[in-house]
């Protein structure tokens, strides 16, 4: 299988989307792929913050564009796996800087240097969002379990369905059973009944992500969090494996119920 | 020598104005529209404007960054008219409307439009998505679900083959006559004519209709045609 590039994404701001792309570029580094993470957030960079890797930036990804620098140089590697590497986003330029055509290129250059190309989107469907998605061979739309979190991402599918990018993947991020359970927050099945595209990955609400990301290591490697669990079980379905959903306590047959909706078995 | 039309027209509208573009390369008429709107400043200044872009093919991307250009100048874009299927589609995804109140020029010349066909009708076989606003002068059809945040402005009846749970406006020219049917009825907000519906907080179980009687919207089981009320 040669390298695969997948975006992700979302309509609303702040869902954890990279949160997402740090964690599943250390779990799919960890099984053994090279794995690049590219910042698309150009102007708001902060995947290099949450993989702990800001102190180590010397050219960025408009650098790499603009032809100031070679793409290996620009590709940070990780301190803990040798596997895994960031390229940044620029801090101080804007989304402006970097055309589709200019991602197209970075992103077939990339095909040749690993297995894996993780693109962390910005939110919005702006310039941004389309430079992010343009070399993707795959979508990723990320939500929280909030009716103006799950509204956006609807309006994100469909405009990714009329780009012409193939239906999405869906994960959904912050699931707490117990506010689910008390009818507080809606729950998956909600989610999936509205959004009905394929779902790659629930993630539950988990404080370590945020301490974690504090300190430049992030839950993926924790054999202990229960949300790294989740990213981790994310990594190995974009693989090709058929990983079962986590069993979410509380939540009896959920499983067959999803099933019912994603038309898996 | 013969004069070109010129690229960028400007006309007064009911309400708004409507600029026509002609037929260039997309980059240079924007560019043109807004050399135009910063030279007339106090005159764009607070505009509502439809464009009418002729058969110009935009996607999403093109449309948002002018949609974006435009209310950095303080004009704010509510309609893109087109005769490119390509870029209706692209307005409707992003909420602006696709008609405007006058008739085009080139419209005026067709038949009178008052006299809807009752058998035109509006055939969309995919669900649609938060964002999406679709109006047409007929009835519509849509195969798939009208999520939250999607809308429908029919001058004519609605009939939804899934869930209904955005906006629905039927009979929005007037037409009392409209009905909206739904295989699961909860939409945000329901229209028929002038009449307006709160939604109920029960969930459409069953197949269902809308239509007026005596000036109310009645809710009542959707059932095969029955041939002679045949409503
Ligand atoms: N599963 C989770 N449990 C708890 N907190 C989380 C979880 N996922 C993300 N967060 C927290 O949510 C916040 C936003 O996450 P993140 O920065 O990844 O979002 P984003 O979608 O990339 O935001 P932006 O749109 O601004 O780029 C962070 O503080 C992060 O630690
Ligand atoms: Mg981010």
């Amino acid at each position: 299988m040669g390298a695969q590039i997948v975006t992700i994404t979302s309509g609303k701001g702040g869902v954890g989307k990279t949160t997402a792309v740090a964690n599943l570029g250390i779990a799919l580094a960890a099984n053994g792929k090279k794995v690049v993470c590219v910042d698309g957030d150009i102007g708001l960079r902060n995947l290099d913050v949450v993989m702990g890797l800001e102190n180590r930036i010397v050219y960025d990804i408009v650098d790499v564009i603009e032809g100031r620098c070679r793409l290996r140089q620009a590709m940070i590697r990780d301190r803990r796996l040798p596997g895994l590497f960031l390229i940044p986003a620029a801090q101080t330029r804007d989304k402006t800087a970097v055309s589709p055509s200019d991602m197209l290129r970075l992103g077939a250059e990339l095909r040749s240097e690993c297995d894996w190309i993780l693109i962390d989107s910005p939110a919005g469907i702006e310039r941004g969002f389309k430079n992010a998605i343009t070399p993707a061979d795959r979508v990723i739309v990320l939500t929280n379990p909030e009716v103006s979190a799950v509204r956006d991402a609807d309006r994100v599918i469909g405009i990714l369905e009329a780009e012409e990018k193939g239906s999405p993947s869906l994960i959904i991020n912050r699931i707490d059973y117990d506010m689910v359970k008390n009818h507080d927050m809606l729950s998956a099945e909600d989610v999936l009944d509205l959004l009905a595209i394929d779902l790659i990955g629930i993630v539950p609400e988990d404080q370590t992500v945020l301490i974690a990301a504090n300190r430049g290591t992030p839950i993926a490697l924790d054999d202990k969090s229960r949300a790294g669990q989740a990213f981790r079980n994310i990594a190995r379905r974009l693989t090709g494996e058929d990983v079962p959903f986590m069993d979410l306590d509380s939540q009896d047959g959920l499983w067959q119920r999803l099933s019912r909706l994603t038309g898996r078995k | 020598m013969k004069e070109l039309p010129p690229l960028v027209q400007i006309k007064g509208l009911r309400d708004g104005l409507l600029v026509s573009l002609g037929d260039a390369d997309w980059e240079k008429l924007q560019a043109m529209l807004i050399a135009q709107i910063d030279e007339r400043q106090a005159f764009f200044q607070g505009a509502r404007l439809a464009l009418d872009v002729g058969s110009q093919i935009l996607h999403v991307t093109e449309m948002v960054n002018l949609r974006d250009v435009l209310s950095e100048r303080n004009v704010s874009l509510w309609a893109v008219v087109s005769d490119s299927p390509t870029t209706v589609k692209t307005a409707q995804l992003l909420g602006l409307a696709t008609r405007v109140s006058k008739p085009r020029p080139e419209e005026s010349l067709r038949p009178a439009a008052d006299a809807v066909e009752d058998e035109t009708a509006l055939w969309l076989r995919r669900t649609l998505r938060s964002g999406t606003r679709i109006e047409f002068p007929g009835h519509v059809v849509v195969v798939g679900d009208v999520n939250p945040g999607a809308e429908i402005i029919a001058e004519g009846s609605v009939l939804v083959w899934g869930r209904l749970r955005g906006v629905v406006h039927a009979g929005a020219g007037g037409n009392r006559e409209a009905t909206v049917c739904a295989l699961e009825l909860s939409p945000t907000q329901l229209r028929i004519a002038g009449e307006i519906a709160l939604p109920s907080e029960k969930k459409g179980e069953r197949p269902e209709k809308v239509y007026l009687g005596n000036g109310r919207l009645v809710v009542e089981p959707w059932q095969p045609v029955n041939l002679k009320s045949n409503r």
